[in-house]
């Protein structure tokens, strides 16, 4: 796990639920090859609306033409972030677009233990909504042993939720690195 | 002090005396549902993960339905199926219901009841968020991802957070035109999509026992749009009924006790309900049928996990008699028993069946179809422009197919008076 993350934040609002996250008709390709495994990065967060696509001005897709990685690497949202259906190729395919961290004021518990037992990315929580504070495209930086967002481009740093109960499964990678370094299998 | 339902349960799967609300526990798992969009990637993590050691855990816990992406010409989607009927001919799976043979069933969460895995007292996992669904059968269920289900694939065990209860009280005697789902409709307008996360629902009060198991599941299949991590409703006669029925006679039967602790406690009295639709794009953006009438629709849609069980047919079988659809509407039996079903109930001497091909209905293969969209060939899918009104579950952006369609959420009752007049309507002008 890296302990300093660092990269151009992305802003969501509240309930950003998984068919925006990756909408459900993509979900028929394959998973572990990786030349279809690029499919989930190419149409994460393609259902979100355009309007509200990289606040606070919206507009600003998050993958650009063919592309399956994006220019942001941490995902701001509100409340609520990945709730609805139980897909793994959510937090999976904002992974494949080069996402490190997405910081949330709540989560869906799907979308968070994905996340987590998965190793597919950090799922901070912030104790305040940031998706106002925070921009698209400003340069921020993830510290993830002092619990802190910095945002280089206005100068402000915000605390955020430590991990608490999941920290061990973040730092080992995954629920099946965790329970091998546990000794559980 | 006294536990609830979910937490009695839950303290037998982690072999406690008692568990606590909030506290992380590893849960031995009684069954793991797993269908064709997620199963092949949980199948590849297993492998993955245990490499040459991975072993099923319990052949006989493992339940695999194909239901989402049937039929389709979609190459990847078949491509799908044909991995889960690979997997269950090499490991000789005793619970997998291939498509194309007599033992295809449909949709997972009511094919789970069907074939009797909703057992009382247990602990059911699948990799689909509506797993909740069979909550209503006394038992403990819910969603997880497919790391996780690898994970119990290989092991048997997972962990989980014991969750605070919240607790939905309905009094009264069920109006004629008030179906569940205008109850659960109630409750996320009450609560938002968020206002149950992380905790149970358990639904009870005198107009849940009287619902039928179908009915019942209409509230739990729910409680996920919620945000919560199950629904539960208590063993009774009616629960007994229905799997003595299907020669399920042995489970454990859990009570939540006087002096259990609740998150909260919220109270209803089904007589002063109205008939409900979750506009778009939400399904907590709650308003009356009566504020939203007149609405001009393209399609309306009966079916899913939700809204396609025997009893949502019924409902819309009663107001179709001797009345034609203005708009195209779908009906989509959940699973291949609800078909044969609608193909041997007679209302009036007519079969259901007829009653829908009389009034002009589409009639689907049982599948998921165009609750979640699907690929592009999907029946019933959304298009651009569209204004749907679906007894389903999710009216997110794009859910059903194209992103710019509306689609409203309703119970049977209120789809099919809407599907006559060609506008959303209220129920009450037919009954």
């Amino acid at each position: 796990m890296e302990n300093k993350i660092t990269g151009k934040a992305y802003v969501l609002g509240d309930n950003i639920d998984t068919d925006q996250i990756i909408p459900a008709e993509h979900l028929v390709y394959s998973t572990s090859d990786p030349e279809e495994l690029k499919k989930y990065g190419h149409y994460a967060l393609s259902s979100v609306p355009i309007e509200k696509a990289g606040l606070p001005y919206g507009g600003k897709p998050f993958i650009v033409g063919e592309n399956h990685q994006s220019e942001y690497t941490i995902v701001i949202g509100g409340t609520n972030f990945g709730c609805g259906s139980s897909r793994e190729h959510a937090p999976l395919s904002l992974k494949v677009a080069g996402v490190k961290v997405v910081i949330a004021q709540s989560y869906a518990r799907i979308f968070y233990r994905n996340s987590v037992d998965g190793g597919f990315l950090i799922p901070y929580e912030s104790q305040f909504k940031l998706s106002d504070k925070i921009k698209t495209g400003d340069f921020v930086e993830v510290d993830v042993e002092e619990n802190k967002i910095i945002n280089h481009t206005d100068g402000k740093d915000y605390q955020l939720n430590p991990l608490g109960d999941v920290f061990e499964i973040v730092k080992a990678g995954g629920l099946f690195e965790f329970a091998r370094t546990s000794g559980m299998i | 002090m006294g536990m609830t339902i979910t937490e009695k349960i839950l303290a037998k799967s982690a072999k406690q005396a008692r568990v606590s609300a909030g506290e992380n526990v590893w849960l031995d798992v009684d069954v793991l549902m797993t269908h064709d969009v997620c199963g092949p990637p949980t199948i590849a993590i297993w492998k993955k993960e245990f490499g040459e050691k991975a072993k099923i855990w319990d052949k006989e816990k493992l339940v695999i339905f194909p239901d989402h992406y049937i039929f389709t010409k979609n190459s990847h989607a078949n491509r799908n199926v044909d991995i889960l009927r690979q997997f269950a001919n090499d490991y000789d799976l005793p619970n997998y219901y291939d498509v194309g043979t007599e033992r295809y069933k449909g949709v997972c969460h009511i094919a789970l009841a069907e074939e009797g895995f909703n057992v009382p007292g247990t602990v059911l996992f699948g990799t689909d968020s509506h797993t909740c669904t069979s909550g209503a059968f006394g038992m403990f269920a819910t969603g997880v991802g497919n790391t996780d289900a690898a994970f119990i694939l290989g092991t048997g065990k997972i962990w989980e957070k014991i969750p605070e209860t919240m607790k939905f009280t309905f009094k009264g005697k069920m109006p004629p035109y008030i179906a569940s789902k205008d109850l659960i409709l109630q409750i996320l307008g009450d609560i938002g999509t968020d206002g149950a996360t992380y905790r149970a629902m358990e639904f009870d009060g005198e107009v849940i026992d009287s619902l039928s198991m179908y009915e019942r599941m209409t509230l739990t299949n729910m409680a996920i749009e919620a945000g919560g991590m199950n629904g539960i409703i208590a063993f009774d006669d009616t629960t007994k009924k229905y799997l003595s029925e299907i020669g399920v006679t042995e489970y454990d039967i859990f009570e939540s006790d006087n002096d259990a602790v609740y998150h909260s406690k919220f109270n209803y009295d089904v007589a002063k309900l109205e008939p409900l639709v979750a506009k778009p794009h939400s399904p907590d953006n709650r308003d009356t049928v009566r504020n939203v009438e007149g609405t001009k629709l393209t399609k309306c849609y009966i079916g899913s996990c939700t809204g396609g069980k025997i009893t949502d047919f019924r409902f819309a079988a009663e107001l179709l008699f001797g009345n034609e659809v203005k708009v195209t509407t779908f009906v989509v039996p959940a699973s291949t028993a609800v078909a044969k079903q609608l193909e041997e109930e007679t209302l009036k001497g007519i079969s259901l069946k007829e009653i829908f091909e009389k009034a002009g209905c589409i009639i689907a293969e049982s599948s998921c179809a165009a609750c979640l969209g699907g690929p592009s060939d999907t029946i019933g899918r959304s298009v651009e422009g569209d204004v749907v009104i679906s007894t389903t579950n999710r009216n997110f952006p794009g859910r059903m197919g194209s992103k710019s369609s509306q689609v409203y959420l309703a119970s049977p009752l209120t789809v099919t008076a809407s599907a006559i007049r060609g506008v959303i309507t209220d129920p009450r002008e037919f009954l």
